[in-house]
């Protein structure tokens, strides 16, 4: 195989950023998934648009400024979850609308800054990550697989539930915040590579993908992830040799993991369920499920 | 059985939104005992339990737990919670063992499980029946065995103290069994017991004491209500007969 797409420097950056997508994006999704706010990413990606805005205006660096606004934007998110129940969907929506808006505004007011600078954001730009870039990916990763694997178990627990992981003494709302800091800072390590409205679909993607297979939640995170890992180097190897934009081929490809899995757990999860009957009628030979449809029959009748 | 409290409750009020739902209810469990927590839909009982455990916030009184204020007490290892839940799945998968591992976590340190956590884990369970399921995703479970689960979960920290939300609602009469006899071996052992039902059921003879709730505030505290009387308690809406208890476990279909 032809490996001259690691001969350049570009490349071998814009290679590294992408496989570090890949680990943090599901390895954070996954706990969203699992407290069914699969698209709290695309909310955060939202919110840090007006950070990225806010790095022409200063003339700091978007990926910093992103990470600071964003983060703060999800704890804003944490905080209305908690307080305003009733409204928080209103409120979460002038956030989302609002980050949007800000960034498109504030780039606008910066020194030569036109809406040309926000699209590499929006849907990333790999070809143009920079050394700097670079490290702060890789310091903002590192960051993320320490928390979602170090404290894999007390997140698994607090986003299981909630109201259970409070009686085993966990600090349940410092992991809630964790959880959404963390997503804040995926979000921007993934906003040069995707772009910042299809960061969402790595961090939810491979992990409806991979639960397509899988039973426990350990075997869900490592398939998750090796999927991230997969559909990242693919896209990037892509369109280094077809002229097509990265971050879109690597969220079709996590789509197409998704569909091709789905298909092949029909079959799988048919072929279980069979041999679960078998052993269960063999070891207890329960004759109570015939007695069901023999309960219920009249009253559907008496029903009607 | 001793004077020393467990649970204590004084005066408690709480709000849901600015709807006041406990309006001053005193509550103690003291130690070995085992405390019915009664009342119809909307009476506070769900709230009363959730105060104990602070997941509503109090706006008044005072809680205490094995005789510590509520917002001091750290030693969550000795309490056992059951929460009110038709499902204990998330929205990933996760096996029987992965799920009763987490209320092993307050016995841990930093969340690692060591070889004595893991076979408390298989323990409890064990004492649930559930010992042949652990490798099962919860989602292939039925609504009796998720139940006992959850429980598992509960005394997979071998707790002295056991709460439990309507542990009986929405379980087939073979698993209502296996709960009993699970509760009755744990009340034997000397563990204090917390329960909201809606009705006595199968735990009667295990009970007590039982305190009835009506609009936030404390109707009864004494000796369960036998089932006679039961029936003539206010706002009480028995719906469906039962089931001797000692039946034969039969599938009512009500789950599947």
């Amino acid at each position: 195989m032809n490996l001259e797409i690691l001969d350049y420097a570009f490349m071998q950056r814009a290679l590294l950023a992408a496989v570090l997508v890949g680990i943090t994006a599901p390895a954070v999704g996954i706990y969203l998934v699992q407290r069914r706010q699969a698209l709290m990413g695309d909310g955060i990606g939202h919110v840090a648009m007006t950070g990225v805005g806010l790095g022409f205006l200063l003339s700091w660096s978007p990926v910093w400024m992103a990470t600071a606004v964003s983060v703060a934007g999800a704890v804003l998110m944490e905080l209305i979850r908690w307080y305003g129940r009733t409204r928080g969907d209103i409120a979460l929506a002038m956030l989302f609308y609002g980050g949007m808006a800000g960034g498109v505004m504030l780039i606008n007011l910066a020194p030569g800054g036109t809406n040309a600078n926000l699209i590499s954001y929006l849907f990333g730009s790999l070809s143009t990550v920079s050394e700097s870039d670079v490290t702060a990916i890789c310091l903002l990763a590192a960051f993320v697989v320490a928390v979602t694997l170090g404290l894999r178990r007390q997140l698994f627990a607090v986003s299981q539930d909630e109201e259970f992981a409070r009686v085993t003494g966990l600090p349940v709302r410092a992991l809630n915040l964790l959880v959404a800091v963390t997503a804040a800072v995926t979000v921007t390590v993934a906003m040069r590579v995707v772009g910042l409205l299809l960061v969402s679909a790595l961090m939810v993607v491979p992990v409806a993908a991979a639960q397509q297979l899988t039973r426990s939640f350990a075997a869900t995170f490592a398939i998750a992830v090796a999927i991230g890992i997969g559909v990242t180097i693919g896209g990037t190897a892509t369109s280094y040799y077809q002229d097509v934009p990265p971050g879109a081929t690597i969220v079709l490809l996590a789509i197409g993991a998704f569909v091709l899995l789905t298909a092949l757990a029909t079959p799988l999860a048919r072929r279980r369920a069979r041999a679960l009957a078998r052993s269960r009628a063999g070891e207890t030979g329960d004759p109570a499920e015939c007695a069901i449809p023999a309960t219920r029959a009249p009253a559907g009748k008496a029903g009607v | 059985m001793n004077d020393e409290h467990v649970i204590s409750l004084r005066g408690v009020t709480a709000e849901l939104g600015s709807r006041p739902v406990l309006r001053g209810i005193d509550l103690g469990v003291r130690r070995g005992e085992v405390v019915a927590l009664l009342g119809a839909n909307g009476s506070g009982k769900s709230t009363a339990v959730r105060t104990i455990i602070g997941q509503v916030p109090v706006t008044g009184g005072e809680i205490e737990l094995f005789g510590t204020p509520r917002r001091r007490f750290r030693d969550w290892a000795r309490v056992g919670y059951v929460p009110q839940r038709t499902t204990a799945a998330g929205g990933v998968p996760a096996t029987v063992t992965e799920v009763v591992s987490s209320g092993r976590l307050s016995r841990t340190r930093l969340g690692m499980l060591r070889r004595a956590d893991r076979e408390a884990v298989r323990h409890a369970l064990d004492l649930v029946g559930m010992g042949d399921r652990a490798k099962d995703s919860v989602d292939a479970l039925s609504g009796g065995q998720h139940q006992r689960v959850l429980i598992a979960r509960a005394l997979a920290s071998a707790p002295e103290l056991l709460i439990m939300d309507e542990p009986m609602a929405g379980v087939d009469l073979a698993s209502q069994e296996v709960l009993a006899a699970t509760l009755r071996e744990q009340v034997a052992a000397g563990v204090s017991v917390l329960l909201v039902l809606h009705e006595l059921g199968p735990l009667e003879p295990l009970i007590d004491r039982a305190v009835v709730l009506r609009d936030g505030c404390v109707l009864h505290d004494g000796p369960p209500p036998r089932a006679l009387g039961q029936h003539a308690l206010p706002g009480h809406d028995h719906v469906h007969p039962h089931a001797a208890h000692d039946a034969e476990p039969i599938r009512t279909g009500l789950l599947s």
